[in-house]
């Protein structure tokens, strides 16, 4: 008798099953997405490490079966700096949620897509902080109830498409979980690009932001997103905010090329140094 | 190993503090510095700015110090020898990641070139009043080592220890310089590179089914692996198992934080670093360290002349503290005098060590500028009666 293997498997670590997420959760298909891409993409996995910061999220580097690191809280993504500048052989993913890397990482996310460091960012948006138990985010829409919002939230929330093209990434993309093939397809695409990638994943927590809010359980917020979901490749960025209930603007928004960082430092050290200039290949310690 | 000759400056140098202190870190074979401006430790990351190019690595400067402190760390674990520069409020913002550090064993080194406080303080005067924050100002029980050099020529031959420190017990280092020893210009002698031995990564020669990243053999600083090499290694700042893996058990707890100071605390004798002087027939011995140490040397002349038996403990090392080298001393002189540029913090690590055996006298200072020595010498006389 032949025994069936999750295509996935392979790309996870099964000793540390089960995971911490919640039935309806969506972080855990985010990752089956993740693994697909790997698996079409024929990256390769010795060459590949993934950052995470802090939060549920966060709790992805601990699951894949990489090189990967869980930092601190919002600092996923300046570590993955380090790290790539000191191997630049190196794919560098962050993966992380809309709180670690736009709240408390804010500022290195900006930084980050200016320089445009080659970076692939996966930002899981559920719209909450929700390892600490359903706190307002910066991405949390207007009038939503939450544990510190009882009465509803009445500041604006970041349109983070938005601010990261207007920051400088080459590669701005969201979906939904519901749009699992979508979303595997386009981190597949910012495997081949070179700089700054950001893709947004609309993701529910069933346990602390659609309950709250009164929008169901998991499946049900599938149908949601299934029926507000609008493909809308190319469309200006500033047209894709969201709100609590309208319209979820999907689809590829940004591709397009600019020297990355590291190809930037170079062309200046050469210009300046010429054959003074020595490559910051692998460094050797050992 | 000796030194990589590429990043060694051989020679004799009129330099800086804090020029020396990259010079340091070059020869020490750093080639990755993260920083985030500010006075008066910037110049120790301009020179590197403009020297690393040449040398094979990078230098980034960052949106600032909580990018710049975890940045490097990132670096290490790429396989980097890697460091930031800082002052006071800027190591306020590292301290969350000197924590992590601590907590994954993530070996670098944190200069902080000391400037009077709290807050913005004094930027252009000197201090040592970041001497307890090194030690103790990141949350939880962990261990760090740091140095305090009093001229520029420590500047450099110490910066090599520091890392050397760091790489053999997988720790944050932390430099603790001030603003007088980073800003004052001296000779530095840089010997040549095979002059210069340097503490390679213990790196680990297991294969990727042996290893265990956090897994030790008696001498409790595991063996590291960099991504990229196929371990597929875990890094957290969680409590974590040998794998590597989180695990919030009171028993994971307590066997991850007490190795993390055991490994420190059981070589302390060895790691603590210190110069004496005229330790002999001396009734009263002051304990100072960077460029306070200097001052004190001067009371301490005069004092001699006119027939004090006074001695010097100039720390090298402050943490971790000579514990044992102030015990003895404890058993059979009067008194210890202790001026530092704070109102009082290494002073009371003396005052602990001596178990009451010995009276402790502070000469504090609020920073700004250096003690005079008479006022310390006048601590002497009072100490000695």
């Amino acid at each position: 008798m032949s025994t069936l293997v999750n295509p996935v498997e392979p790309f996870l670590r099964t000793d540390r099953m089960p995971h911490i997420w919640c039935p309806g959760c969506g972080i855990g298909t985010t990752v089956n997405c993740f693994a697909r891409a790997l698996i079409e993409s024929k990256i390769d996995l010795q060459s590949l490490a993934l950052v995470s910061g802090i939060g549920c999220t966060g709790r992805v580097a601990g699951y894949v079966k990489l090189d990967s690191f869980h930092t601190t809280h919002g600092r996923a993504i300046p570590f993955a700096t380090g790290l790539k500048l000191a191997n630049p052989k190196l794919n560098v993913v962050v993966y992380s949620g809309d709180g670690d890397l736009s709240a408390i990482g804010g500022n290195h996310l900006i930084h980050a897509a200016r320089r445009n460091i080659d970076l692939k960012v996966i930002c899981v948006n559920n719209l909450i902080y929700a390892m600490t138990g359903g706190q307002t985010a910066p991405t949390t829409p207007d009038h939503s109830i939450t544990s510190t919002n009882p009465y509803g939230v009445f500041e604006p929330s970041f349109n983070l498409p938005h601010l990261v093209e207007a920051a400088g990434a080459v590669y701005v993309a969201r979906w939904t979980t519901f749009h699992v093939r979508q979303l595997a397809r386009a981190m597949t695409e910012a495997f081949q690009k070179k700089g700054f990638s950001f893709i947004e994943v609309i993701s529910p927590c069933p346990t602390l932001y659609q309950r709250r809010n009164k929008m169901g359980d998991g499946l049900d917020t599938m149908k949601f997103y299934k029926e507000k979901s609008k493909v809308r490749h190319g469309a200006p960025t500033s047209e894709v905010g969201l709100t609590m209930t309208g319209e979820i603007a999907v689809g590829k928004f940004v591709d397009r090329d600019r020297p990355d960082y590291q190809t930037m430092m170079r062309g200046q050290f050469v210009e300046s140094l010429g054959e003074k200039y020595i490559e910051p290949t692998e460094a050797v310690c050992s | 190993m000796k030194a990589d000759p590429r990043g060694v400056l051989t020679g004799i140098h009129f330099i800086d503090g804090d020029h020396a202190c990259c010079e340091g870190a070059l020869a020490a074979g750093a080639r990755f510095a993260a920083g985030y401006p500010i006075t008066p430790s910037t110049e120790v990351v301009e020179r590197f700015a403009s020297r690393v190019p040449t040398v094979g690595g990078s230098f980034i400067q960052m949106e600032d110090e909580l990018a710049a402190s975890i940045t490097l760390q990132g670096a290490v674990w790429g396989g980097a020898k890697a460091f930031t520069v800082t002052s006071g409020p800027g190591f306020s913002l590292m301290m969350e990641h000197i924590g992590y550090a601590a907590m994954t064993e993530t070996p670098c080194v944190f200069v902080d070139v000391q400037r009077g406080g709290p807050s913005t303080g004094l930027p252009t005067l000197p201090a040592q009043a970041d001497m307890m924050q090194a030690r103790w100002g990141s949350h939880g029980d962990y261990e760090i080592i740091a140095l305090c050099p009093n001229s520029p020529q420590e500047c450099f031959d110490l910066t090599i220890k520091a890392f050397n420190l760091a790489e053999e017990f997988r720790v944050p280092v932390m430099f603790m310089m001030d603003e007088v020893v980073g800003h004052m210009t001296e000779k530095v002698v840089i010997p040549p590179a095979d002059q210069i031995e340097v503490v390679p990564r213990k790196h680990t020669q297991k294969s990727i089914e042996e290893y265990l990243p956090y897994g030790t053999n008696g001498d409790m600083v595991p063996e590291i692996a960099h991504a990229g090499e196929g371990y597929n290694f875990h890094v957290t700042g969680l409590t974590h198992d040998e794998r590597g893996y989180p695990n919030m058990t009171p028993l994971v707890q307590d066997k991850l934080v007490r190795r993390l100071q055991n490994k420190v605390r059981a070589a302390a004798d060895r790691i603590a670093l210190f110069e004496e002087d005229q330790l002999e027939d001396a009734d009263v011995v002051v304990v100072s360290y960077g460029i306070t140490s200097r001052v004190a040397q001067r009371a301490i002349d005069l004092g001699r002349t006119r027939g004090m038996k006074i001695g010097k403990l100039r720390l090298i090392t402050a943490w971790p503290f000579p514990d044992k080298k102030i015990r003895e001393l404890a058993a059979h002189i009067k008194a210890f005098v202790v001026p530092e540029l704070n109102l009082g913090q290494m002073v009371r690590e003396v005052e602990r060590a001596t178990s009451g055996k010995a009276e402790t006298f502070s000469v504090p200072h609020a920073g700004g500028g250096v003690h005079n020595p008479e006022e310390i010498l006048k601590v002497i006389v009072e100490a000695s009666r």
